[in-house]
């Protein structure tokens, strides 16, 4: 899985409706079942990522998996070995499923040209994120039945945000209408060419959508001078609980994480009974199973017929 | 994958009766419906496991509970497989601690689904006592797995199978006995 243009609505749908019975498994007294047996999962995050590690890891130990974590920080990498000696020593190790986290774009795909295993793409730099989408849109169908005809805003920085992207290319396949909000120098230029609605106002967005899934400003990558401070970036894009209220009716407030609570998002909208941020988590490990469960699991076996 | 019907084993009269069979034997190897749940494996099963708790409230004037159980994610041959792996709904709505579980099938063929079902039981809790229902027995276990009630023995070739087939999702109430030409 390397991104979610690949898929059609169908394969989504199938996804999904997995993650669903995947999940009846995180509430039963034994949240295991031995489905992965044998099967080995390494996680490669050669970028930082605790949040969307563990929730593989932990989707990997619930299907009974092998896994192996490795980082870029300690490993061979750091010492000036290519990316690519580095997966291939670890596929002579013989592993059967390489998750991987790269700040490059394309990473994964030039991994799964020169390796036999399954690659799951868990984020290569400002491309696509394809898990996230997939938990966000369980969230929402959760709470509406359908994606189709939904509105979701994406508010923030469109730029630098491969969960938008995998969010664009998810949403409008399973039929719902995307609009991106945020100032005009963080929404990607062309971006209006999948199929999305672009405004610079938040209170327009909050007046259409029926939910809004707000990025993290990423401060780490605001160096370049995009929004002139983050006080003036909450004043204009900071969702509020005083500004939801002007809507018609109550939004569905999502978040990847982590949160920059009074930035983007303010403690009162974040704990608000429409935020459903701990479901996306919880989702995000039955969508990992799902994911895990169909790429490993429809695989012959050497000899098998 | 060519099947052509070889004969009609049990009509939609022999079906009825059967569960009635299955029904009463359950309450009198049991003693009664006391702690008593059904698991119907999907899809089948699912559907002659209410049908016997239909039969039983008939009898006893009681409702068995019944709950459903898919065990794909429990199969040891899922992998050899090329079939996209598709999962089914589990659902079983009563605590298994301590409970006469009846575990209910259309056919019992391997006993490999048997033994993917008791393993999945068990992660759902601790019954005391686990028995096996089905409608058919067709033969060539490769498992130690021998059911406690059984609909119909029918001795069968490798390459035939037993269909059984259910208004629920079928259009009759019938089993079949099928040549597989593979």
């Amino acid at each position: 899985m390397l991104g979610l243009a690949d898929y059609s609505s169908d394969e989504i749908q199938t996804i999904l409706d997995t993650s669903l019975q995947m999940r009846d498994i995180l509430d039963r007294p034994v949240k295991k079942v031995p489905t992965l047996r044998g099967v080995t999962v390494v996680n490669l995050f050669l970028e930082n990522s605790t949040r969307t590690r563990t929730s593989f890891e932990l989707a990997e130990k619930r299907l009974s998996a092998d896994t192996l974590n490795f980082s870029a920080s300690g490993s061979a990498l750091s010492k000036g070995e290519t990316m690519l000696d580095t997966a291939l020593n670890i596929e002579a190790m013989k592993v059967d499923v390489v998750v991987m986290r790269h700040k490059s774009p394309g990473s994964p795909h030039f991994l799964a040209r020169h390796l036999e295993s399954i690659i799951i793409n868990a984020g290569d730099g400002r491309h696509e994120h394809p898990t996230q989408a997939l938990l966000d849109m369980l969230t929402l169908r959760d709470k509406y039945g359908s994606l189709k005809g939904l509105r979701v805003a994406l508010v923030g920085d469109i730029l630098h945000s491969r969960v938008a992207m995998s969010n664009i290319i998810g949403l409008k396949r399973m039929g719902a209408e995307v609009i991106v909000c945020g100032p005009s120098t963080l929404i990607p230029r062309g971006i209006e060419r999948m199929g999305v609605e672009i405004t610079n106002h938040l209170d327009d967005a909050i007046q259409r959508a029926d939910a809004l899934n707000i990025l993290r400003i990423q401060l780490e990558r605001q160096t370049a001078g995009l929004f002139p401070s983050l006080r003036e970036y909450h004043k204009y894009f900071g969702v509020t609980r005083a500004r939801l209220e002007k809507a018609s009716s109550p939004l569905t407030i999502l978040h990847p994480g982590p949160m920059n609570r009074g930035i983007e998002i303010t403690s009162d909208v974040a704990d608000s009974e429409h935020s459903v941020i701990l479901q996306q988590v919880t989702n995000g490990v039955a969508v990992r199973m799902a994911v895990l469960y169909l790429l490993a699991g429809g695989r012959a076996e050497p000899g098998a017929q | 994958m060519q099947t052509k019907i070889k004969a009609k084993l049990v009509d939609a009269a022999g079906f009825s009766r059967t569960i009635t069979r299955i029904a009463h034997e359950i309450i009198e190897r049991n003693r009664g419906t006391e702690s008593l749940g059904l698991v119907g494996m999907q899809t089948r099963g699912v559907f002659i496991a209410r049908r016997v708790a239909a039969k039983i409230r008939e009898i006893e004037s009681i409702d068995v509970p019944v709950g459903i159980l898919d065990a794909t994610l429990y199969r040891d041959d899922y992998r050899t497989s090329l079939r996209q792996p598709s999962v089914q709904q589990t659902d079983i709505p009563f605590d298994l601690y301590d409970m006469n579980v009846v575990l209910v099938d259309d056919v019992l063929y391997t006993g490999r689904t048997v033994r993917a079902a008791l393993e999945a039981i068990m992660d759902n809790g601790r019954p005391k006592r686990v028995q096996l229902a089905v409608m058919v027995d067709r033969g060539h276990r490769e498992l130690p797995i021998k059911p406690d009630f059984i609909g119909k023995n029918v001795p069968t070739s490798i390459n035939e199978e037993v269909q059984v087939r259910m208004t629920e999702v079928d259009d009759e109430d019938a089993i079949y006995l099928v040549e597989v030409d593979k």
